[in-house]
């Protein structure tokens, strides 16, 4: 059976400070291809300081049919987010 | 759920305007005419790249060679970043590349005329990819996540090359008697092939409708076309050149340019493969494919050799 | 030789070396084994060609007669041309384009690296920027050179081929010509003889990692220094000059 090189998913980061980003993904024979060929393929206009490679197989998604129970009890719990608790105007600074 | 379910749950998430990514339920007819058109789309940038890359060794200047090289070096990284895309449908880009050399997968038709002259890299630049940015402006807003995605990524990088186009022209009509005819001799020739890259008129597109409802397609074939005249023509009138279409015209009731007929025979003739170059743009696609075949094997051996050693040396 | 011809001859040979090596990479751009390649390679070429405009550009004003990087790439014959003949070599397939990129940056690198010590500002200035490209080059093509030697058996054939075909004109390299030695001595330009042996390790290092031997050969063929060229030059001219030639004294 013919074989293909193994398709790696590209996060890049920006500038220092910002967290690596997915890109997209390309074929390499090798990690160290794989960064090179996404230096050569998503930085040519000066898009990165800073690549990470993850050969697509090692990636575990979470699937969609669970979106509901993983993501929607969220939804609900107001009091992780600051505006649920009321302060006085008076009170600054916090 | 049930089919009826998903497809009614797929359809409402495409009506709220929310992108459907690549684990989720999709109808097997979106997933195939998402494959269909980004292979296609795909196979487009890198034929695309021939009859540009026929001039870099013959670019006049050396500014013009670095652009003109980043122009088609930029197409290889669009037609990877939607073979990337298509990928995300459960299919690999050998088995899209396959499809094409078999003659099953389409690319655009108008990569199959030739490149005659310095001028057409100007014409191609401002037409083909004038057109082709029509397009891709309003897949940036297509339903599927990872083709939205890498159209933004595209139509950014896209922004160049048009001007590039343009520039070329806009130098050639500025020069001598010989370069201003060479560039009319260009758009005389593009500039129907041009307009025939939107695909035949609505009534005609088979895949429209289903296009439309699924959001994969936001503007029709027509649409675009008037949109595409109606943006060059001033721009052919700025360079001084005139358009090769006896009836066209303002029409100030429409808002739009009117024009002549397009020459469909024309268009199904090279679609079915009987254009100028269409043997000689697969002949060379596929022989790359193939004399890299060898390389592409052994860098794969060469990994493997490496990582078997590295495990050795680590046990 | 006075100084300011010594310089303007240095400076064609370094623009001329890039601009054929860069000419010959970027008849690859769209045929290459595989699109990330395709697209790595066409990078390269991008460096040599930009590399080639900064060094005739420099060239140019040192002759002082008012040639642009155009009239010197441009309207220049095969025998004006002063780079060395291994750049001129036709790529034939991903492994003669592997061999000879690598023997070409293995040199250029160590070159570059003593030509950001010039004395001339200019040279120092060009060949610092050009050096980070080179230095990614250098990597770019060991590797390929090491995996092709060590990938498979075909691989390895066709690399130690190319090898034997292209290793005669790798000594044209490090050929000390009278200009070679007037810029060393002035310390404008690099000195090949303490430049070989470091140029010689490295290419030794990675053909052994590749599993590759290089002949050894009496005679090296030398000449694209001094304007004495292969066949192969004049057709690359033909081709990259024909639509300056044909309408000539046009703007583009």
């Amino acid at each position: 059976m013919k074989k293909n090189w193994p398709l790696w998913e590209i996060f890049i980061r920006s500038k220092n400070g910002l967290s690596h980003k997915h890109v997209g993904s390309l074929h390499a024979s090798d990690a160290q291809m794989a960064i090179e060929n996404a230096r050569d393929v998503y930085t040519r206009r000066s898009e990165g300081v800073s690549i990470w490679v993850v050969e697509s197989k090692h990636i575990t998604a979470s699937s969609p049919d669970q979106t509901g129970s993983l993501f929607d009890p969220a939804d609900d719990k107001v009091y992780r987010h600051p505006t649920f608790y009321h302060l006085p105007d008076e009170v600054k600074h916090i | 759920m049930s089919d009826n379910q998903l497809t009614k749950h797929f359809q409402d998430q495409i009506d709220q305007e929310v992108k459907i990514e690549p684990k989720d339920w999709m109808p097997e007819g979106y997933r195939q005419m998402l494959i269909r058109q980004i292979s296609q789309h795909a196979h487009s940038e890198v034929i695309g790249m021939l009859p540009e890359g026929n001039w870099i060794s013959r670019a006049p200047s050396l500014r013009r060679k670095v652009a003109l090289l980043a122009k088609v070096q930029d197409e290889a990284g669009h037609g990877l970043y939607l073979y990337s895309a298509a990928e995300t449908l459960g299919i690999d880009r050998d088995e899209l590349i396959a499809q094409l050399h078999q003659g099953k997968a389409k690319y655009s038709s108008i990569f199959n005329y030739p490149s005659l002259t310095w001028a057409d890299m100007g014409a191609i630049g401002w037409l083909v990819d004038g057109a082709a940015i029509m397009n891709q402006v309003m897949l940036t807003r297509t339903s599927y996540g990872p083709y939205a995605r890498a159209m933004v990524r595209i139509c950014k990088e896209e922004s160049f090359h048009q001007r590039q186009g343009y520039e070329i022209l806009l130098t050639l009509v500025r020069g001598s008697e010989d370069q201003k005819a060479m560039a009319q001799d260009s758009l005389n020739r593009w500039w129907w092939p041009a307009l025939m890259m939107f695909g035949p008129n609505d009534e005609d597109s088979v895949h429209t409708q289903q296009s439309m409802a699924w959001k994969i397609k936001r503007k029709t074939n027509d649409e675009l076309r008037q949109q595409f005249i109606d943006a060059t023509v001033p721009q052919a009138d700025y360079l001084g050149l005139k358009v090769p279409d006896p009836d066209l015209k303002w029409n100030d009731e429409r808002g739009h340019y009117d024009f002549g007929p397009i020459d469909w025979d024309e268009f199904w003739q090279v679609v079915k493969g009987y254009g100028p170059c269409n043997r000689q743009r697969m002949r060379d696609h596929i022989a790359a494919h193939e004399e890299g075949a060898w390389v592409r094997e052994a860098a794969l051996a060469y990994a493997e050799k490496r990582a078997a050693r590295l495990e050795t040396a680590v046990a | 030789m006075t100084h300011q011809q010594a310089l303007f001859e240095y400076a064609l040979r370094l623009g001329d070396n890039a601009l054929i090596l860069g000419q010959r990479l970027s008849e690859w751009c769209g045929h290459g084994p595989v699109l990330e390649q395709d697209i790595a390679l066409t990078n390269i070429a991008l460096d040599q060609v930009g590399q080639a405009r900064s060094w005739l550009t420099y060239a140019g004003e040192i002759e002082g007669k008012g040639r642009s990087e155009d009239d010197l790439a441009y309207h220049r014959e095969q025998r004006e041309f002063r780079n060395v003949l291994l750049v001129e070599q036709p790529n034939q397939d991903w492994a003669y384009t592997m061999i000879r990129q690598f023997l070409f940056d293995a040199f250029n690198f160590y070159l570059h690296e003593q030509l950001t010590g010039s004395r001339d500002q200019t040279i120092a200035a060009i060949a610092a920027k050009s050096l980070k490209e080179i230095t990614y080059h250098l990597r770019y093509s060991s590797e390929w050179v090491i995996r092709l030697g060590d990938g498979t058996d075909l691989s390895h054939r066709k690399m130690q081929t190319a090898l034997d075909d292209l290793w005669i004109y790798s000594g044209e390299l490090t050929q000390v010509t009278p200009l070679d030695a007037f810029m060393a001595e002035e310390e404008l330009g690099a000195d090949l003889d303490r430049l070989r042996p470091r140029y010689e390790e490295k290419v030794r290092e990675v053909l052994e990692e590749a599993t590759l031997s290089a002949p050894n050969l009496p005679y090296h063929q030398q000449g694209g220094k001094e304007g004495r060229h292969s066949e192969h030059l004049g057709h690359i001219l033909a081709v990259m000059q024909s639509v300056q030639r044909a309408y000539p004294g046009q703007k583009w």
